[in-house]
């Protein structure tokens, strides 16, 4: 198993009377897809939101690489290399694909305190933009604005997106969501290859993506990790088929 | 030889591209017409004697300066500022207390007055500057209706401060007794203060576009959209506001400050809210967000405020009825109705 890239210890979030997040632990290591699953209103989302910075918990760390990031915002948790993708896309509708994917090159080269430069010839933030959008198969929608694309499309920005951030590490909300089967089986491929270069935790609801694209499992329910291991262990795991997978 | 095709040739490609190409070609034609507009009318009264009008179109000029600024809050960065009268009346105040001082040589606050122009345009830049610093920091903490009534209330208290303080003549306002000057250039001709206030428009609009074009104007542009994306990006969208939001009161500062000078008068009426509404009405039936909203838009208000408030003291009937118009029919306001919907990058 590769180095620790991102790891939560103890995280605890509670709003009101509701435990959102009870002392959750769990590593991302170097070379892997980590999958978070578990019955909606488990608290995925809000450990997403969490380990992404926008939402700030009541207890525990977050490190990513040796560094302790649990203080930092959103911002300065991307540039570090926290790519996120939402589960309801996130994306500016009237600005054309490329515009959306140029903003994360443009806050990896520094501030954005640069008033004179125009971006749209500017091949320091093009060139880094058109390729995430490449690796996306996104290319010859480069120049559509967000508003005119499918559903399936603007998750595919939206990884293109964190994709441009040279990121570390990447959280994932439920990308298939929405996916045709063909889109779906796409995305799958294109993670599997992707994993090697940047660890994925992903939360999905697609259970066939999950067993082939995840090299360790998490089972959340009602805020806490019931269940821990590889797709056949968590399979096997009578809680896990009791809680979710059911039968 | 054969001759070429007589119609263009009908490929796809080329023909896709032609759509927004001539949009584009329409609006820098607006956008041209609307600046000869503007230089070449007082140009004309000038020469038939019309001083009225000269003046008439340094008002406007200045209008659409102080405008300009208000776009960029309200129509680039999203930041809806209910306040900015704060920034054209301390620009005002500026060019009227130095001028004041430098008339009966006394100090003001150990330091001596100016009538300089460009000792006055500077202090009222960074004071302006250093004003919406400090507003902008605590008012962009909160977004919607609570920034629209917070920066209104930072505007108010800079309105009643100055109406208390009777050194500068507290609500009579305080007269400019000569119009500050400028090496080279003959300020109290009344083409030479336009051209003056036209290079201010001109300037601002250049700067406004050039802007939004760089990578600053890209963070603002996402900041208004979606904050979220901008966040996630690694961008945080304070600091880019914030900025935007000092940039856009030095304008109206800088606008005021000549708007002073045109008038040799400096009162509280210039930092009052009803100010800051006309600038927001002017902004929105100029059409939010575009570069050249504000000038089509003082243009349209000054005038209808001219030619119907001659006839009647109840233009802002008429004026309310265009401003319905344009929110309910024309979004983009008189430039989008001229010059056709802008296409985002």
């Amino acid at each position: 198993m590769g180095e620790r890239v991102l790891s939560i210890s103890g995280m605890s979030k509670r709003f009101g009377a509701l435990q959102a997040t009870q002392d959750v632990s769990l590593h991302l290591h170097a070379g892997e897809i980590h999958a978070l699953i578990g019955p909606n209103g488990a608290g995925k989302s809000t450990l997403i939101a969490q380990i992404a910075g926008s939402l700030k918990p009541d207890a525990g760390e977050i490190r990513l690489g040796e560094r302790d990031i649990t203080a930092l915002g959103v911002a300065r948790r991307a540039r570090l290399g926290l790519g996120r993708s939402f589960q309801v896309s996130c994306l500016a509708e009237p600005l054309s694909v490329l515009r959306n994917v140029m903003i994360g090159a443009q806050a990896l080269q520094g501030h954005s305190f640069r008033f004179w430069r125009p971006v749209d010839s500017d091949p320091r933030l093009l060139a880094p933009a058109h390729a995430a959008l490449e690796r996306m198969h996104l290319a010859h929608r480069a120049d559509t604005p967000v508003a005119a694309l499918s559903h399936g499309e603007r998750r595919q920005v939206e990884v293109a997106c964190a994709l441009v951030l040279e990121p570390q590490a990447l959280l994932l909300d439920e990308p298939m969501a929405g996916l045709g089967p063909e889109g779906s089986a796409r995305l799958t491929e294109l993670l599997e290859t992707l994993k090697h270069e940047v660890p994925i935790l992903l939360i999905e609801h697609d259970m066939d993506a999950v067993f082939r694209l995840a090299d360790r499992i998490s089972v959340l329910v009602a805020g806490r990790v019931i269940a821990h291991g590889d797709g056949p262990t968590i399979r096997r795991d009578p809680r896990v088929r009791d809680a979710y997978l059911g039968d | 030889m054969t001759r070429p095709h007589l119609s263009p040739p009908h490929s796809p490609a080329a023909a896709t591209p032609a759509g927004p190409r001539r949009w584009l070609d329409r609006q820098r034609l607006v956008h041209s017409a609307l600046l000869a507009l503007m230089l070449l009318a007082p140009v004309a009264a000038h020469l038939l004697g019309e001083v009225y009008y000269v003046n008439l179109a340094s008002r406007i000029a200045l209008v659409a300066m102080a405008a300009v600024g208000l776009n960029l809050a309200i129509g680039f960065g999203g930041m809806i500022s209910f306040g900015h009268a704060a920034y054209f009346g301390l620009g005002g105040y500026v060019a009227g207390i130095s001028a004041y001082h430098a008339f009966d040589g006394s100090l003001m606050m150990g330091l001596p007055g100016s009538d300089d122009m460009r000792v006055i345009w500077l202090a009222a830049v960074l004071l302006c500057g250093l004003l919406a610093l400090a507003i902008g920091a605590i008012s962009l903490r909160t977004t919607g209706v609570y920034f629209i009534m917070i920066t209104l209330a930072f505007a108010q208290m800079v309105y009643y401060f100055a109406t208390s303080w009777p050194d500068y003549g507290g609500e009579d306002g305080l007269p400019i007794y000569l119009r500050n000057s400028l090496p080279g250039v003959d300020t109290q001709d009344a083409l030479s203060f336009f051209l003056i206030c036209f290079a201010g428009l001109v300037l601002s609009l250049a700067l406004t576009s050039r802007l939004m074009k760089s990578r600053f104007g890209a963070a603002l542009t996402m900041a208004r959209l979606n904050e979220t994306r901008l966040a996630t990006a690694g961008i945080s969208p304070f600091p880019i506001r914030l900025v935007a939001f000092v940039i856009s009161a030095m304008i109206t500062g800088l606008a005021g400050a000549l708007y002073a000078d045109l008038n040799g008068f400096v009162s509280p009426s210039m930092l009052s809210w009803h100010l800051s509404g006309e600038l927001m009405v002017i902004v929105i039936l100029g059409g939010v967000g575009r570069l050249f909203g504000p000038l089509a838009g003082a243009i349209l208000f000054v005038m209808m405020e001219t030619l119907l408030g001659g006839l009647t003291e109840y233009w802002t009937f008429f004026l309310g009825l265009v401003l319905l118009g344009v929110v309910l029919f024309a979004r983009q306001g008189v430039i989008g109705w001229l010059a056709g919907s802008e296409r985002h990058g």
